[in-house]
């Protein structure tokens, strides 16, 4: 199940564009930015408030709300580590995924 | 915007306005005659007349076209890149350290198929500092991918400019276009100039249609430029398939090239060899060979050799990215001795570079042709009738005595 509904996929095909022009995709890519993250974001529950603005900051939208916290899709997460900057309760920290 | 109408081919095009012009304006009235829709800027010499020439068209309200000061030459292909993919007709104008600036999205361009027009008001390369016309800067970027084409005249410089977009938006080409002109003697050089009638010329562009393969467009959605390679999955063949695409492409400009000029001809009265010119070849025992402005000058001495009785001929380029090798190879075929002049150096091989190109070209004739590399006219020296005797001169030892292995160096007691 995903959480965005699909785009209508460009047709190239049918729309007569060679596939040897310029590189472009129509196709989701099954490859996510968790599969090349070198370090993963904590969240410490006591602390966090829901303030949501690890939410507004992250730039891939892998935040997720739950019901006293808020975490991390890490599927998508890249663990570029905005969140545990931004965080004003210093909340999320980052740890690397060897640990 | 305007676009382009499409109106019923006129046989005979209606009498054109003549004026005196510098190669930069007559490229910049070039550019307002094929009507692009962005046009993005930065000065450098020796093409900052060119610009300026624009931004005043523009300002002057003579075309309708949106131009970005950008801050840099890195900014202005980006933001030209960004207009196409947008669908818009895009044109810019560099030279020398502003090319070398502009060296990432330069090559981004080509492999995005993107056809952008822009004018290389040739320079020679920094250092030693100079600020004077020479062919470094486009050789340097010659294997880029990008279309270039060298002009000889000012007349052929606004022609070529109108005709570098239909070249560069052609379905078969599909990539950026160069308008190598010579810094100095072209860029400065005031001459008699037919300025063609923008009805005509609309109808001899037709339609434009520059995002139908890649765009930014929220009705077409698709990635632009994903991730592409790697050694795994389909990552190797799908790299191959687009450079295998886009060699092809340079293939396909060959014909398309030669064609458009044709179409030209035929509406407007003006004939360029599109590939490789002829001068004076057919009864030659040996030639020598040009690019760009230089050719003048060149046929000059080739006329007086004659005179003298020498059997001499001319070959010039016109078209050197694709390097036009078949259509070359018909010149090379009839002669015995060759003296290639460049105005510019191959670092690598001690040679110029369209000499170093032309051995590549001749190794599949079959048949020995002894070759001498001439450098001269850099950062801004003049090749003058006297020069090109001496080439000449120095062509025609080559039938009876062995090839020198180091180059010929044109002004070096200038």
């Amino acid at each position: 199940m995903t959480r965005h509904h699909r785009y209508p996929a460009f047709d190239l095909v049918k729309a007569n564009v060679p596939d040897d022009l310029c590189p472009v995709a129509t196709d989701m890519s099954p490859m996510l930015p968790g599969d090349w993250r070198s370090m993963r974001p904590i969240v410490d529950r006591d602390k966090c408030v829901k303030c949501a603005v690890c939410w507004l900051y992250c730039p891939v939208q892998c935040v997720e709300e739950h019901a006293a916290w808020f975490d991390f899709n890490l599927n998508t997460c890249k663990g570029c580590g905005i969140c545990a900057n931004e965080c004003p309760q210093r909340a999320i920290t980052m740890i690397e995924e060897a640990q | 915007m305007t676009t382009a109408t499409i109106e019923t081919p006129a046989r005979t095009a209606s009498k054109p306005k003549v004026i005196l012009c510098e190669g930069n304006e007559a490229a910049a009235l070039g550019v307002a005659l094929a009507r692009p829709d962005m046009v993005a800027v930065y000065p450098i010499t020796p093409q900052s007349s060119l610009v300026e020439h624009v931004a005043k068209l523009i300002a002057d309200g003579r075309m309708d076209a949106d131009i970005v000061d950008a801050e840099g030459e890195h900014s202005v292909l980006s933001v030209l890149q960004g207009a196409a993919l947008a669908g818009a007709r895009t044109y810019t104008a560099t030279c020398g350290p502003g090319l070398a600036f502009m060296f990432e999205p330069y090559f981004r361009t080509s492999g995005m198929r993107l056809p952008i027009v822009m004018t290389i008001v040739t320079r020679d390369g920094i250092t030693p500092q100079s600020v004077w016309g020479g062919h470094q800067d486009a050789m340097t970027v010659r294997e880029v991918g990008w279309v270039q084409l060298y002009c000889e005249t000012v007349q052929e410089v606004l022609d070529t400019t109108i005709m570098a977009f239909k070249i560069a938006e052609h379905h078969d080409v599909m990539l950026p276009v160069n308008i190598c002109l010579d810094g100095n003697y072209l860029s400065y050089g005031a001459s008699r100039v037919e300025l063609p009638d923008q009805a005509e010329v609309d109808a001899f562009m037709g339609a434009k249609d520059v995002n139908w393969h890649v765009a930014l467009d929220p009705l077409r959605p698709m990635a632009v430029d994903p991730l592409t390679g790697g050694s795994g999955g389909k990552g190797p063949s799908t790299f191959v398939r687009y450079r295998k695409g886009q060699c092809k492409g340079m293939q396909n400009a060959l014909r398309v090239i030669t064609e458009v000029h044709e179409q030209w001809a035929q509406r407007f009265g003006r004939r360029f060899a599109p590939l490789v010119e002829e001068y004076r070849l057919d009864d030659a025992d040996y030639a020598i060979m040009t690019l760009g402005s230089m050719s003048g000058a060149a046929k000059d001495a080739i006329d007086e050799a004659r005179d003298a009785g020498k059997r001499v001929g001319l070959i010039k380029l016109k078209t050197f990215s694709p390097f036009p090798v078949d259509a070359l190879l018909e010149s090379l075929g009839k002669i015995r001795a060759l003296g290639v002049v460049d105005r510019s150096v191959g670092f690598r091989w001690n040679c110029g570079p369209m000499f170093q190109e032309t051995m590549g070209a001749l190794y599949r004739l079959g048949r020995h042709v002894p070759a001498t590399s001439f450098i001269g006219g850099l950062a801004g020296a003049d090749l003058t009738i006297p020069h090109f005797h001496r080439v000449i001169d120095a062509t025609e030892q080559l039938l009876s005595n062995p090839a020198p292995t180091e180059p010929v160096w044109l002004n070096e007691r200038d």
